[in-house]
C-alpha cells in the first residue's frame, strides 16, 4: 500500500450525494427484519392455519353476547324444563341446545363462548405482566450487573424453586378469587424465565461496540437499555410471550378446574371441565367441548408461537 | 501543527481485578495501563502503537472515561475529568468522542443510519425538530461521503467501509474538538484502509479536529500520525515526532519492532536483519520489575531489573523525543549482537520456535 502524504479527495464508495442520481434510479426499499419474517411466517402453511384459527376464538370472545341473542339464551340461564330431562341431566346436542347443556340446565356453547374471553382475556394480560416484569429485571440485571444481577438472580432461583401449585393455593387462599389473582399468580411463576432468557441476551448485546458507542455519546443507563438493547432482545420476547399465552391460558384453566380461579357463576373453561367432571359418563358433550375449546386454542397459540419462533430464527436474523 | 494542550495524562493508571474461585477475591490484578503521562496538543493527531494486549483500547477508553480510573489524572480542555461521575461527564462528551474498530457491532443493527447518526441530537438534546434533525444527519452523510438518500436504510445493507464512515458520522454530529480512533481501519480491506484515512486528514483540515489514533499497524500509523507514543504492557516505551522515532529509535523494544516491519523491495529485504526477540510478552497480571522489557531486552543489565526507566528525552535527542531505557540504541548500534548483561533467570527463554512468534505475528496483523 502507498500511502501519500498530503490527503487527497475521498474517494466516495457511492455515487456522490446527489438528488439526481437517487431519482434516477428505482427505489430499492431496504427490508427491516421485521418485514422479512413476516414474510416468512406467511409461507408457513401450519402458522397461517393457526393465526386464522386464533381469529375466529378472538371474533367468538368478541361476539359471544351475538351467541346468546341467536340462540335466545342468556349465558347464566339455567333452563330447568328444557335443559334438564326429567332425571335432572343435561340435554344432548340438539336443535335448542347446539352443543347440549351443563349440569344446571345453561346452554353450553354460549357458555363455551363466553368463557374464551376469560381464556383470551388472562392469556394476553397475564403473558403482556410477564413479559414486562421479566424483560425489565432481566435488562436491568444483565446490563447493570453487580447487586442489582445478584438481587434478580437469587429472585429467579428463588421463584423456579418455589413448588408452584402450593404456592398458587396458598396465594390464592388469603385473598380474593378472581381474575386479578389469577394473572398476579401466573406473573409470580412466569416472569423469571423471561428474565434469564433475556439476561443471557443482555450479556451477550452489551459487549457490542454499539453499547460504548452510546455510552460515549453520553446517553443514559436507561436509554441504552431501552432504547438501544430492548430492540435487539424483541425477537426474543416475541417469540416467548406467544409461547406463553397458551401456558398462561392453561394455567388459568388448571386454577379454574381446582376452583381457585374465576369463581361461579362466570363462564370459565377450566371450571366448566371442573364440573363435568362428576357428570360426564352421562354427558359426554359437557366435557368434550370445553376440553376441545381448551385444546385447540392452547394447540393454535403454540403452532403459532413455533412458526414465529421460526420466523424470527436468530440464525438468519444475525445480529 | 502543534499548539495548546488540548489533553494531558499524568501517571494514569487502570487495573482490572482477576476473579478467581467461586468466592470472589480480588488478589491479581491485570495491570492494563500503568502509569502513562502524556499530552496531547491542539490539532495533531498522536499515534498510539503498541502488540495486542499492550493496553492501547484500555487507555483510550480511560481517555473517553468508559473506564474509570485506578489512579492518575486527566485533564481535558482545562477540566480535570478523572474523577467525574456520568451525569458531570455528559456535557464534555459533546467536545470528545469516539470511532471503534469493528464497524459491524458498532451501530446498533436494529436502527436506521438516520437513527443512529441522529442519537447524539437526542441525548443531548439538540436539533428537536424531526425535520432539522433529519437535515442536520443527511449534512453529516454527505460530510462523510455517505448518499443522503440512504438516511433509512439499516447498518446491515452498508459495506465495511461505509458503516465505518456512519461511525464517523454519529461521531462527528457533536461537532468535538477531540476523536479517540480506536483501530478505525484494522478491520477494513486496504483500498478501504486508504480512503478512511485520507476522509480522516481531509476532516481534519476542514474541521480543525484532533486525534487519538491507536492502531497495531507500524506504516499506518506513520502515515497519519504527527507524533507517535508506543506501548509495551501498559506503559509507553517511547514516544517522539512520527519521523524522529522511525528514523532513530532509541528503545531497544522499538528497534525490534520496526526492524520486523516488512519492506517491499525483495533486495531491500534481504539486506535488512531482523531483530529476533526472546520470549513472549509477559502477563500484565506479573509484570516484570523495573523495566518491563528487560526479560526480552538484548541490552538488558543489572540496573533494568532493578529500576523502572523514566520516560524522558535522553541524551543527544530532541527534547520532543523521549525514550523510557536506560540504555537507549545508538544510531549506528548493532542491536543484534548484543548480549544481556542480566542473570540468566531474570531472562526468558523460550523455545527457538515461540522467540519469533510475538513479532511474525505482529508482522501479519502489521504492515501491509
Amino acid at each position: 500500500m502507498s500511502l501519500t502524504g498530503t490527503p487527497i479527495q475521498a474517494p466516495l464508495e457511492e455515487q456522490p450525494a446527489g438528488v439526481d442520481a437517487a431519482a434516477a434510479n428505482p427505489k430499492i426499499e431496504g427490508r427491516s427484519t421485521w418485514q422479512l419474517a413476516w414474510a416468512r411466517l406467511r409461507r408457513d402453511r401450519a402458522a397461517v392455519i393457526s393465526a386464522v384459527v386464533i381469529l375466529i376464538i378472538i371474533l367468538v370472545a368478541i361476539f359471544a353476547p351475538v351467541f346468546a341473542t341467536i340462540t335466545g339464551h342468556g349465558v347464566n340461564e339455567q333452563f330447568r324444563t328444557t335443559g334438564l330431562n326429567p332425571e335432572g341431566l343435561p340435554v344432548a346436542p340438539g336443535k335448542t341446545f347446539l352443543l347440549g347443556t351443563d349440569d344446571q340446565g345453561r346452554d353450553l356453547l354460549v357458555r363455551l363462548a363466553y368463557g374464551s374471553r376469560v381464556s383470551l382475556e388472562v392469556g394476553v394480560l397475564a403473558t403482556l405482566l410477564t413479559v414486562a416484569v421479566g424483560a425489565v429485571l432481566g435488562l436491568a440485571a444483565g446490563y447493570l450487573g453487580g447487586i442489582v444481577d445478584t438481587i434478580v438472580a437469587r429472585l429467579v432461583d428463588l421463584v423456579l424453586s418455589l413448588p408452584y401449585l402450593l404456592f398458587a393455593i396458598s396465594l390464592v387462599s388469603i385473598s380474593h378469587p378472581g381474575m386479578r389473582i389469577v394473572i398476579i399468580v401466573i406473573v409470580v411463576f412466569g416472569w423469571a424465565a423471561v428474565a434469564r432468557i433475556i439476561r443471557g441476551q443482555v450479556l451477550s448485546i452489551r459487549e457490542k461496540e454499539f453499547i460504548e458507542a452510546a455510552r460515549s455519546l453520553g446517553a443514559s443507563s436507561w436509554r441504552i437499555m431501552f432504547v438501544e438493547i430492548l430492540p435487539n432482545v424483541m425477537a426474543q420476547l416475541i417469540v416467548y410471550a406467544t409461547l406463553l399465552i397458551p401456558v398462561s391460558i392453561v394455567a388459568e384453566a388448571s386454577l379454574s378446574f381446582l376452583g381457585l380461579g374465576i369463581p361461579p357463576p362466570t363462564a370459565d373453561w377450566g371450571q366448566m371441565l371442573a364440573e363435568a367432571e362428576s357428570i360426564y359418563q352421562q354427558a359426554w358433550w359437557f366435557i368434550v367441548f370445553p376440553g376441545a375449546a381448551l385444546l385447540i386454542t392452547t394447540l393454535a397459540f403454540n403452532i403459532l408461537g413455533d412458526g414465529v419462533r421460526d420466523a424470527l430464527d436468530p440464525r438468519i436474523d444475525r445480529l | 501543527m502543534s499548539g495548546d494542550v488540548i489533553l494531558s495524562l499524568t501517571d494514569v493508571v487502570k487495573h482490572f481485578p482477576v476473579q478467581s474461585g467461586s468466592i470472589r477475591r480480588n488478589k491479581d490484578v491485570v495491570h492494563a495501563v500503568d502509569g502513562v503521562t502524556l499530552e496531547v496538543r491542539h490539532g495533531e493527531t498522536l499515534g498510539l502503537v503498541g502488540e495486542t494486549g499492550c493496553g492501547k483500547s484500555t487507555l483510550a477508553r480511560c481517555i473517553t472515561r468508559l473506564f474509570d480510573l485506578t489512579s492518575g489524572q486527566i485533564v481535558f480542555d482545562g477540566k480535570d475529568i478523572s474523577t467525574l461521575k456520568a451525569r458531570d461527564m455528559r456535557p464534555l462528551r459533546r467536545e470528545m468522542q469516539m470511532i471503534f474498530q469493528d464497524p459491524y457491532s458498532s451501530l446498533n443493527p436494529r436502527k436506521t443510519v438516520g437513527s443512529i447518526i441522529g442519537e447524539p441530537f437526542v441525548i443531548h438534546g439538540l436539533e428537536r425538530e424531526k425535520d432539522a434533525r433529519k437535515r442536520a444527519v443527511q449534512r453529516l452523510m454527505e460530510l462523510v461521503g455517505l448518499n443522503p438518500e440512504h438516511y433509512n436504510r439499516f447498518p446491515a445493507e452498508f459495506s465495511g467501509g461505509q458503516r465505518q464512515r456512519i461511525g464517523l458520522a454519529r461521531a462527528l454530529a457533536l461537532k468535538p474538538k477531540l476523536i479517540v480512533c480506536d483501530e478505525p481501519v484494522s478491520a477494513l480491506d486496504v483500498s478501504i484502509q486508504a480512503q478512511v484515512l485520507n476522509l480522516l486528514a481531509d476532516l481534519q483540515s476542514q474541521l480543525g479536529l484532533t486525534y487519538i489514533f491507536i492502531s497495531h499497524d507500524l506504516s499506518v500509523v506513520r502515515h497519519v500520525s504527527d507524533r507517535v507514543a508506543l506501548m509495551y504492557l501498559g506503559k509507553i516505551a517511547e514516544l517522539s515526532p512520527s519521523e524522529d522515532l522511525y528514523e532513530k529509535p532509541r528503545h531497544p523494544y522499538a528497534n525490534a519492532l520496526l526492524s520486523a516491519v516488512p519492506t517491499p523491495d525483495p533486495a531491500e529485504a534481504a539486506k535488512k536483519k531482523k531483530i529476533i526477540l526472546v520470549g513472549d510478552v509477559p502477563s500484565p497480571v506479573h509484570p516484570p520489575s523495573g523495566c518491563r522489557f528487560h526479560p526480552r531486552c538484548p541490552k538488558a543489565q543489572q540496573l533494568c531489573v532493578d529500576e523502572d526507566p523514566e520516560l524522558v528525552a535522553r541524551a543527544g535527542d530532541q527534547p520532543s523525543h523521549l525514550t523510557a531505557c536506560h540504555f537507549p540504541v545508538k544510531s549506528a548500534e548493532e542491536l543484534i549482537t548484543a548480549t544481556p548483561q542480566i542473570a540468566e533467570h531474570e531472562r526468558i527463554v523460550e523455545p527457538e520456535a515461540v522467540s519469533a512468534e510475538t513479532v511474525s505475528e505482529l508482522i501479519e496483523k502489521g504492515a501491509p
